[in-house]
């Protein structure tokens, strides 16, 4: 599209913000020299790039498989300034690893992302516990950078790498009678802390109607910032939902079910009157205890930046209204 | 005794106020640095309200102690400590209108409406105001003794709501480590209270020197 409106993120208040010309007209190289480096190292082992995944490093390794190229997806490549990539890797909401925003990074360098499986089961062709060194190839890598809107008020921006969730549910061949998809993500007391304390009923469980699971801008993510999935950020492989809150994309996921009926996702367990199955990103209906219409983008700015006006469906309106054509959104919140 | 000269020292009480701003000093520095990590305005926020706790604590630990290690010299920092919980519950108050709700003044109102979780904080900050206004001597002399010790036991009140404001902000990650460790402190410094209470009443209505 070449005319941006606000729906594709076209919200730069500042002129810092926008690119440079000198690197605008750079782009095409800088794309060249990324796909260079990705095909250069990727042809590295998943066990030799987990070393590196674990932390803040700045020898974190490219993700391999086909280089990323820019996604096409409507939506996906929003123009705004990611967010740093140590603000993205230190600041985590992963329970699994304690519930401070600071202890993922801290302890998740325990999770053993290698060797790792899918198990998907349910209402599919044929149940199978894949290898996901398989389950890498069944999509096109691309690039999208999303907007993060948190459930708690703040946000991020982040350049995922992934390839469309729909690209492996129509790899499984769901049967017809599959309405609804489940993610089970990983509960090893043995390797992450907070499994042992009871804050939530675990494992940590998602889930998304069929056609949200179907929608291209749904992504099934193994990588951000051109790297190999951080063990905080949900390695080795993660949803990314850009127009729900940030919860429903489970992190480090380990199966997926395919069912008819609609799943009961873990904070809607715990908290019922708070937080429903939709979760999707909406100005106007505002958590039980606190307003939604506002968020503060993380790294913008100092202490006494304003704080940002929160998008319907987290700007991805365009795209994603239509999903929910008819259906009362304060009460499927 | 050791301890009790260092209670008796001149600047005992200087000691401790500077001691107990060190914490917001070092919030001051890291504002400067911007070494609060990703998220300032909710570091900020965050501190400020858990230091008022302990300030509180802190606060309520002086008579217990007075009384229980007989220890009349801590009483003269009582005072100083009360002060120290108002002004951090006031750097909280802060920056929670400036930095959660932008200086927005129908936001707040609304907000203490909406979320009673800031209601019982904002009594909490409210009471411990008129405590810290009605501080000097020259307010006791004014109020009465008698009339000036009831008011200034709403201090339990506030004990109370702190906690609650904290259970309430905390129940949404149901995180209550902190919140349990921080109740056992308070019901431990206001059990003593009415155990002492209660021991007093049973003292004062049993007939003196009765011998059969």
């Amino acid at each position: 599209m070449l005319i941006r409106t606000h729906q594709d993120g076209f919200i730069h208040p500042l002129s810092s913000e926008i690119t440079t010309q000198e690197t605008y007209n750079n782009r095409r190289q800088i794309l060249r020299q990324w796909s260079a480096t990705a095909l250069a190292t990727g042809l590295a082992g998943w066990t030799e790039r987990e070393a590196f995944a674990q932390g803040v490093s700045n020898g974190a390794v490219k993700l391999a498989g086909t280089p990323a190229a820019q996604s096409s997806v409507q939506g996906a490549m929003t123009v705004e300034k990611p967010t740093s990539y140590k603000d993205a890797t230190t600041y985590n909401n992963f329970y699994e690893f304690g519930t401070d925003k600071s202890q993922p990074a801290q302890q998740a360098h325990t999770l053993k992302t290698s060797p790792w499986t899918i198990e998907v089961e349910g209402m599919v062709k044929k149940p199978t516990r894949f290898n996901l060194e398989d389950v890498m190839k069944w999509g096109a890598m691309q690039e999208r950078v999303y907007r993060l809107r948190c459930v708690e008020g703040w946000s991020m921006v982040i350049p995922w790498m992934g390839y469309s969730l729909s690209d492996l549910i129509k790899h499984v061949e769901p049967l017809p009678s599959a309405k609804y998809v489940e993610f089970i993500t990983q509960a090893d007391p043995q390797t992450m802390p907070g499994v042992r304390g009871g804050v939530l009923d675990w494992p940590y469980v998602e889930g998304l109607r069929m056609d949200e699971a179907m929608h291209p801008l749904t992504l099934l993510t193994f990588g951000m910032y051109g790297e190999v999935l951080p063990k905080q950020n949900g390695a080795p492989v993660r949803l990314v939902v850009p127009w729900k809150y940030g919860f429903k994309s489970g992190k480090s996921i380990v199966k997926i079910r395919l069912t008819d009926k609609q799943p009961l996702v873990s904070w809607a367990k715990a908290a019922p009157q708070e937080y429903g199955f939709y979760s999707n990103v909406n100005p106007n209906v505002d958590h039980p205890r606190w307003s939604q219409a506002s968020e503060r983008r993380i790294g913008e700015g100092g202490l006494f930046e304003k704080k940002r006006k929160t998008l319907m469906f987290n700007g991805y309106e365009a795209q994603v209204a239509s999903l929910y054509a008819g259906m009362d959104l304060v009460k499927n919140f | 005794m050791k301890l009790r000269a260092v209670f008796q020292w001149r600047h005992a009480k200087l000691a401790l106020v500077v001691f107990l701003l060190l914490p917001f000093l070092s919030l001051c520095v890291g504002i400067l640095q911007n070494s609060l990590g990703p998220n300032p305005a909710e570091y900020l926020i965050r501190s400020t309200g858990e230091l008022t706790l302990r300030m509180l604590c802190l606060t309520l630990c002086i008579s217990p102690m007075r009384v229980q290690f007989s220890l009349p010299e801590l009483a003269k920092f009582r005072r100083s400590l009360g002060l120290l919980t108002f002004f951090y519950v006031f750097m909280h108050a802060l920056c929670y209108s400036l930095f959660d709700m932008e200086w927005a003044w129908d936001d707040i109102a609304k907000d203490i409406v909406k979320r009673p979780f800031i209601l019982v904080g904002f009594t909490a900050a409210i009471l411990m105001s008129l405590l810290a206004a009605t501080s000097l001597n020259r307010a006791i002399r004014w109020l009465g003794a008698a009339r000036w010790r009831r008011l200034h036991q709403t201090v339990y009140a506030i004990a109370l709501l702190a906690i609650l404001h904290f259970f309430w902000m905390r129940s949404g990650k149901q995180n209550f480590t902190e919140v349990g460790v921080y109740g056992a402190i308070l019901a431990l410094l206001l059990g003593w209270r009415i155990w002492r209470a209660g021991r007093a009443k049973f003292a004062s209505i049993r007939p003196p020197n009765v011998r059969p």
